[in-house]
């Protein structure tokens, strides 16, 4: 077995009632990746990012981290390997504190107050909220909320990291500077897993992508090889530009 | 939170040396009676902050433990005479249990669906001993009367040393609240308490967590009830079981503000007196006068006061620095 091989999913299928949100997707990641998973709305990429990590009961496949089965366990023990992840919208606690945010993610590893309080310092000065440590958190903008977000992954130590759509909805300035966050998230040892539409994200982070349409993955490559793709031309622009091109 | 300053622990214990000294200098018996209830509702308050105001668990079903624990050490006393202090304990242990056992199954009940959920086993436990042949039934048990002395938890010539006795409870309950919301539990439960997946998404056990804040909430309150019948010497389904003492111990939190460790004690210092006086100066003339004040107070607190009167002290205390 691959040393580097750090997340197996498996033939993942996930149906609800009748719909198939993901039918029979493959794919690893190896340790040190940004991998990136797109498609169409709809495709089924938050809901694989649900089944990975123990948010959804798998129909069928299996999915490893680190040689563990990870399938169908329950989120806070998946966390506890490892695998951390952020949702689409963004959720942080809203009566506590920037720093109290980020400490409650620092209790899975330690237990002492003042050593988690000093951890979630220093990760709050790497991302960048070092500022606003004491404002509550639903007075943070959007961007500086997704931060948190990111700083409270953090918090608990991950070997990987799943990032729902941290960058939909920033301006200019703020995406730049998420890009570059995530860059240093996968320098500190940090293995990436994004779901994203913002396309100069993706082209620019990733080493590949996955391409989901209909809850089926339908290609896999690096970035320039799959947006040069026909198929995925047709699953985001339909049949007449795949054929014109 | 976390931090205690040296002045907080000044100002905490001049307010402990005051409650130690008031009722040898101010008090008449109704007067101590009156502080005893107080701290009672004080200390069920307290316990229902750490799964009501921490973890979101709105309950209504605490009379269940408060009775539990009246009925466990009652009984023993009477049936066995295992003294009371054991009683005490062995109380807390059932309701912690039986907690457990109701809490497990609730795991996914969330808001109002909880609360109708703990109305429910409240009224099922009250139904249940209004009809317990074996503990007296509707009749209820009548505690036997022993020698004055702590070691039988029973005191006829003053009420001075449950006063204390209780001041010693509540003291206890405020501390265990202190240490649940300053140590890893508390950032946990207050998680739960935001939503279920962000809690799993910070690797919180949901379903453990709340079985513990559930569990240390059931053992405090049947302490609670347990000092109830060796207070009163007398309990039934009627008087330890019924749902508006639920009810006041939520009010007593949420008026004086959930979510502190010290809001439940104020809220029960403002609402205790009050429903007690306003009933000894007005209650007797059948008129209702009393419960209308009394309303009208709550009324009023929550309108002005959403945080509860604890928290608009801490305010006006963040205001003036």
């Amino acid at each position: 077995m691959n040393d580097s091989l750090l997340l197996d999913v498996q033939g993942v299928s996930k149906y609800f009632g009748g719909l198939r949100a993901n039918e029979d997707i493959s794919f690893q990641v190896s340790r040190g990746e940004i991998v990136s998973i797109i498609g169409p709305n709809g495709a089924g990429k938050s809901t694989l990012f649900s089944c990975i990590t123990g948010f959804h009961r798998l129909d069928k496949g299996r999915v490893f981290f680190k040689n563990h089965d990870i399938t169908n366990r329950k989120p806070h023990a998946i966390g506890k390997l490892g695998v951390v992840r952020t949702f689409q919208i963004v959720q942080v606690i809203s009566d506590m504190t920037v720093l109290e945010n980020v400490m409650t993610g620092g209790f899975l590893r330690h237990t002492r107050v003042s050593e988690v309080r000093s951890k979630a310092e220093e990760v709050l000065a790497f991302t960048g909220l070092m500022a606003r440590q004491n404002y509550n958190a639903p007075a943070l903008s959007v961007s500086d909320k997704k931060r948190l977000e990111v700083s409270m992954a953090l918090a608990m130590e991950p070997e990987m990291l799943m990032l729902d759509e941290s960058m939909a909805g920033l301006t200019r300035v703020e995406l730049r500077e998420m890009i570059e966050l995530i860059r240093k998230v996968r320098e500190r040892g940090v293995t990436v897993v994004v779901v994203e539409h913002v396309m100069e994200a993706v082209m620019e982070l990733s080493d590949r992508v996955v391409v989901l349409n209909s809850g089926r993955k339908i290609v896999e490559g690096p970035p320039k090889e799959v947006v040069a793709n026909p198929e995925v031309i047709r699953a985001y622009l339909g049949d007449r530009y795949a054929v014109s091109k | 939170m976390g931090n205690v300053t040296g002045k907080q622990l000044a100002a905490a214990g001049v307010v402990l040396a005051l409650f130690i000294v008031l009722p040898l200098v101010a008090a008449s018996p109704f007067g101590q009676h009156v502080m005893i209830l107080t701290f009672i509702f004080a200390m069920c308050g307290v316990a229902w902050n750490i799964m009501g105001g921490y973890a979101g668990m709105f309950s209504f079903g605490q009379v269940a433990f408060f009775g539990i624990g009246a009925y466990t050490s009652s009984y023993l006393l009477l049936t066995f005479n295992v003294s009371p202090w054991i009683g005490l304990v062995a109380g807390g242990i059932i309701s912690s249990l039986l907690a457990a056992a109701i809490g497990y199954p609730c795991s996914n009940l969330r808001g109002h669906y909880f609360a109708i959920a703990s109305i429910a086993f409240a009224e099922i436990i009250r139904i249940f001993f209004n009809n317990w042949k074996m503990v007296g039934a509707a009749e209820g048990l009548t505690i036997p009367m022993l020698k004055e002395s702590l070691a039988n938890f029973m005191f006829h010539s003053s009420k001075l040393p449950y006063y204390y006795i209780i001041l010693a409870f509540l003291l206890l309950a405020v501390s265990v609240c202190y240490l649940v919301s300053s140590s890893k539990m508390g950032y946990y439960l207050r998680a739960i308490k935001e939503s279920h997946e962000i809690a799993q998404v910070l690797g919180v056990n949901v379903v453990r967590y709340r079985l513990y804040a559930i569990m240390v909430s059931a053992f405090l309150t049947s302490m609670a009830g347990t000092f109830y019948a060796q207070y009163i010497l007398y309990i039934d389904p009627e008087s330890v079981m019924i749902l508006p003492i639920s009810a006041q111990i939520v009010l007593v939190a949420m008026l004086g503000g959930a979510n502190t460790v010290l809001g439940p004690v104020v809220g029960a210092a403002v609402l205790i007196p009050l429903s007690e006086y306003s009933r000894a100066w007005l209650g007797y003339k059948g008129t209702g006068a009393d419960m209308i004040i009394y309303g009208a107070l709550i009324t009023i607190i929550s309108m002005y006061q959403p945080k509860g009167v604890w928290g608009s002290i801490t305010n006006l205390a963040r205001r003036g620095k």
